[in-house]
């Protein structure tokens, strides 16, 4: 056991540091939230060049770098402090993630080179607010021969307006929840795919519905077990949880290093407001649930590692997951809250940064399931099975 | 990162819990689970017959160096056997001060004589510690203590004499170490001692507190001249100050693995509690257990972070800054949910006249953690302070 990062996850994480800090301004930010695409195309192109993020945790068989979870994760956590407008965590962190736990050998040499060559991608699985559990799935297939007809609306897709390649899920028409799903990839552009941004509160994060017409698809479009996909797209979903989960750790850090630089230069009666018992003990909570946080990250971070080597199942992924994203989500939303609050009237402007923050803490909350869908899932594993965890 | 142990960690965890599968049986039934926090002035007969079991088996002090008798176990081993020992239901350790407290301050601070006149006897189960810091007058203000200590060229011994408060398991031990003013004109942090004193002596009074349990784990201690040796003085005159914090310094590694097996059996009853009442499918007291457990598991990967970045420098990481508001929040939430899973049952005691069942004990005593050890109102003074560099409060 060394339950911290080594000299070269360090390294990783300080280069992302460095080159988000002069990126990711925040001018550059605002600049790309009014434009529908969401993200600086060119950023981008620098990201996949320069960086090479996208092939983090893509194995070099497909042409990544072959590094883990932990790097992703460090990755992601800049990410999130610098509210990095990019198709990446579309693209890695559920298409890329759902290529390499669900998709055949053919779909991977297809799909992996091109997501880390900078083709973007994304996943598209619920329909109906609020359910990330298998009955989200609502969209239906109905096989004629070695054909499959989608019909139905997907929401809540991230990217889904500008991604290249699309992982659908879908379920056998008469099936309804664990049974009868399946994974699909397709180019975006297949005939019987309408897509539209969906204008969100968060706009430093892009969402869209797909509306799905009559879409044929052949055989090998089909990832995984056709009809018997649920329990892969569960783990594609749990992966993407602890990366949401890192960059919430991330904004959550940001919260309190913002509202820190804020509060010490404010003089009210005389004296910084950041010398009130009130405001440091406040602070002081923003602490605690960024280190606590941290701790969930990093450790689902190492899970996911296991997961991809095999030495943890399905069930470790689920805990560390909803351990990590429960707890983020709470306490990112806290500390956006606190933020506004300790920020005093201009916490309320959208001059300062923190509101951005706030908006970007509830996106990623309801995003792959709130916290109380967490504390619901962890729940049934300690008081309905006979799992030990 | 990694989680992972090497194949001779997990050979030494066969080794260990095979030990307490063997061991941890028959006379021993009694004690398993008991011991913990509002819980450690019971069963202390079997509990000291415990250590001393332990002892034989090699297992006490197992991260003290080998030539002080321990094993030098490294961090990943201290690890493994604190999770062995909960899964076994471990009783709470009698000798826990001594060893996590007293043990590393004399290895670190101690003169030769003191090593070997008091390691050994830790080390065997034979001698157990208490500790004297706080005062009537010097709770949060730690350094405000009152007690004094003169020496006599005489008889070339100290005497003491002051008042000491909250003392856990005092009457059960057989030493103390005692904060003291050695030099009488001094305020706050200067001029302080660090004292080994025994508490069999005729100068020391030891009056139990009766909490809202009912039951007396704190004491009060009087010290009336007591007496010790010139030789039962840690450090210099006006060393004291520098022992006391490295002593708390020791408290914040390994021994909170510990504290942790007892949370998990505390949670592990109140799950089974739920299922059996039908309070689990209550959908908020489903979305409450599973908090808790977020929160246990959650205080572990924090301790993990801590002892794996142990020694990188010597200063008190941001991690193990929070620790202390972290545990006692959790754990006080944890003792209303008990209450709240057991429902109107809660208010049934055991037996009269104040026979409180376990978790009813935690509840109340619950109240406790976030007071000792410094209250949470001054952990977040601290964490604002040193962890993130805020103004100091104003001292008076």
């Amino acid at each position: 056991m060394d339950f911290k990062f080594t000299d070269e996850q360090i390294m990783i994480r300080d280069t992302a540091d460095a080159f988000l800090t002069e990126t990711c301004t925040s001018a550059a930010v605002r600049q790309v939230m009014d434009t529908e695409l969401g993200y600086d195309p060119q950023l981008w192109r620098r990201i996949c060049d320069e960086m090479y993020w996208q092939g983090i945790h893509i194995p070099e068989a497909y042409g990544g770098l072959g590094l883990g979870y932990v790097e992703l994760t460090a990755t992601l956590e800049q990410m999130g402090r610098y509210l990095c407008c990019s198709p990446f965590y579309a693209s890695v962190c559920l298409a890329a993630n759902a290529l390499l736990v669900a998709g055949t050998e053919l779909q991977k040499l297809t799909y992996l080179p091109q997501i880390t060559a900078g083709i973007t991608a994304t996943l598209a699985h619920t329909s109906e607010a609020g359910d990330w559990s298998s009955s989200g799935v609502k969209v239906t297939y109905q096989k004629q021969g070695d054909r499959y007809c989608l019909n139905g609306t997907y929401r809540f897709v991230p990217d889904g307006h500008s991604a290249d390649i699309l992982v659908l899920a879908a379920r056998d028409q008469d099936s309804h929840g664990l049974e009868g799903i399946s994974l699909f990839v397709v180019p975006a552009n297949t005939p019987g795919i309408s897509r539209e941004w969906l204008p969100t509160m968060d706009q430093t994060r892009r969402q869209a519905q797909l509306q799905i017409n009559n879409l044929i698809l052949h055989e090998g479009t089909v990832m995984g077990s056709a009809g018997e996909a649920w329990p892969q797209l569960e783990q594609i979903l749990d992966l993407g949880r602890i990366a949401v989960a890192a960059e919430q750790l991330g904004g959550s850090q940001q919260c309190l290093d913002s509202t820190l630089a804020y509060i010490s230069e404010r003089v009210q009666f005389g004296r910084s407001i950041a010398s009130y018992q009130s405001v440091k003990h406040k602070c002081a909570d923003m602490l605690v649930k960024v280190e606590a946080s941290r701790s969930a990250v990093y450790y689902a971070a190492c899970v996911g590692d296991q997961f991809f080597n095999q030495s943890a199942g399905a069930s470790g992924l689920a805990e560390a997951a909803s351990i990590a994203k429960a707890y983020s989500s709470d306490s990112f939303f806290h500390n956006a809250g606190v933020g506004i609050q300790l920020h005093g009237g201009v916490g309320i402007t959208a001059e300062y940064d923190i509101q951005l923050y706030f908006k970007r803490a509830k996106s990623t909350e309801t995003f792959l399931g709130a916290s109380d869908y967490h504390r619901e899932r962890l729940a049934t594993l300690l008081l309905d099975t006979q799992v030990t965890l | 990162m990694k989680l992972d142990f090497s194949p001779k960690d997990e050979l030494f965890r066969q080794e260990i819990a095979n030990w307490l599968a063997s061991n941890l049986c028959g006379e021993f039934d009694i004690i398993r689970g008991r011991g913990g926090p509002g819980d450690q002035h019971m069963f202390i007969d079997e509990r000291k017959a415990w250590e001393q079991k332990l002892y034989q088996g090699g297992w006490t002090c197992i991260g003290w160096p080998p030539e002080h008798g321990g094993r030098g176990a490294s961090i990943e081993q201290q690890v493994i056997f604190n999770e062995e020992y909960a899964r076994a239901q471990g009783p709470g350790r009698a000798g826990h001060i001594g060893e996590t407290l007293v043990g590393p301050t004399l290895i670190v601070f101690g003169n030769q004589d003191q090593k070997d006149r008091y390691l050994p006897e830790i080390l065997r189960g034979e001698a157990f510690w208490c500790q004297g810091y706080s005062e009537p007058g010097a709770g949060s203000d730690l350094a405000n203590v009152k007690t004094g200590a003169k020496f006599d060229n005489a008889t070339q011994q100290w005497f003491i004499s002051g008042q000491k408060v909250w003392t856990s398991l005092a009457r059960e031990s057989d030493y103390c170490f005692v904060i003291a003013r050695t030099d009488a004109k001094s305020v706050g942090h200067h001029g302080l001692g660090f004292f080994l004193v025994p508490i069999d002596q005729t100068g020391v009074t030891v009056r139990p507190i009766e909490q809202l349990t009912g039951t007396s784990e704190f004491n009060e201690v009087f010290f009336d001249d007591a007496h010790c040796s010139a030789e039962d003085i840690v450090g210099e005159p006006g060393d004291g100050w520098k022992v006391a914090m490295g002593l708390l310094g020791f408290e914040r590694g390994i021994s909170t693995l510990g504290q942790q097996m007892l949370f998990q059996n505390e949670l592990d009853e109140i799950i089974t509690l739920a299922k059996s009442n039908g309070s689990a499918k209550n959908p908020q007291i489903r979305q409450r257990i599973a908090e808790a457990h977020i929160g246990l598991r959650i205080m572990r990967f924090n301790s993990m972070r801590v002892l794996s970045s142990e020694g990188a420098d010597g200063s008190l990481q941001k991690e193990s800054m929070i620790y202390k508001l972290y545990w006692s929040s959790w754990h006080r939430n944890l003792g209303k949910l008990a209450m709240d899973v057991m429902g109107a049952e809660s208010e049934v005691l055991e037996g009269g006249p104040y026979q409180l069942n376990r978790l009813q004990s935690m509840y109340l005593f619950s109240r406790a953690d976030t007071i000792y050890g410094g209250t949470n109102q001054i952990q977040r003074n601290l964490i604002a302070e040193r962890a993130l560099g805020m103004p100091r409060e104003p001292r008076g």
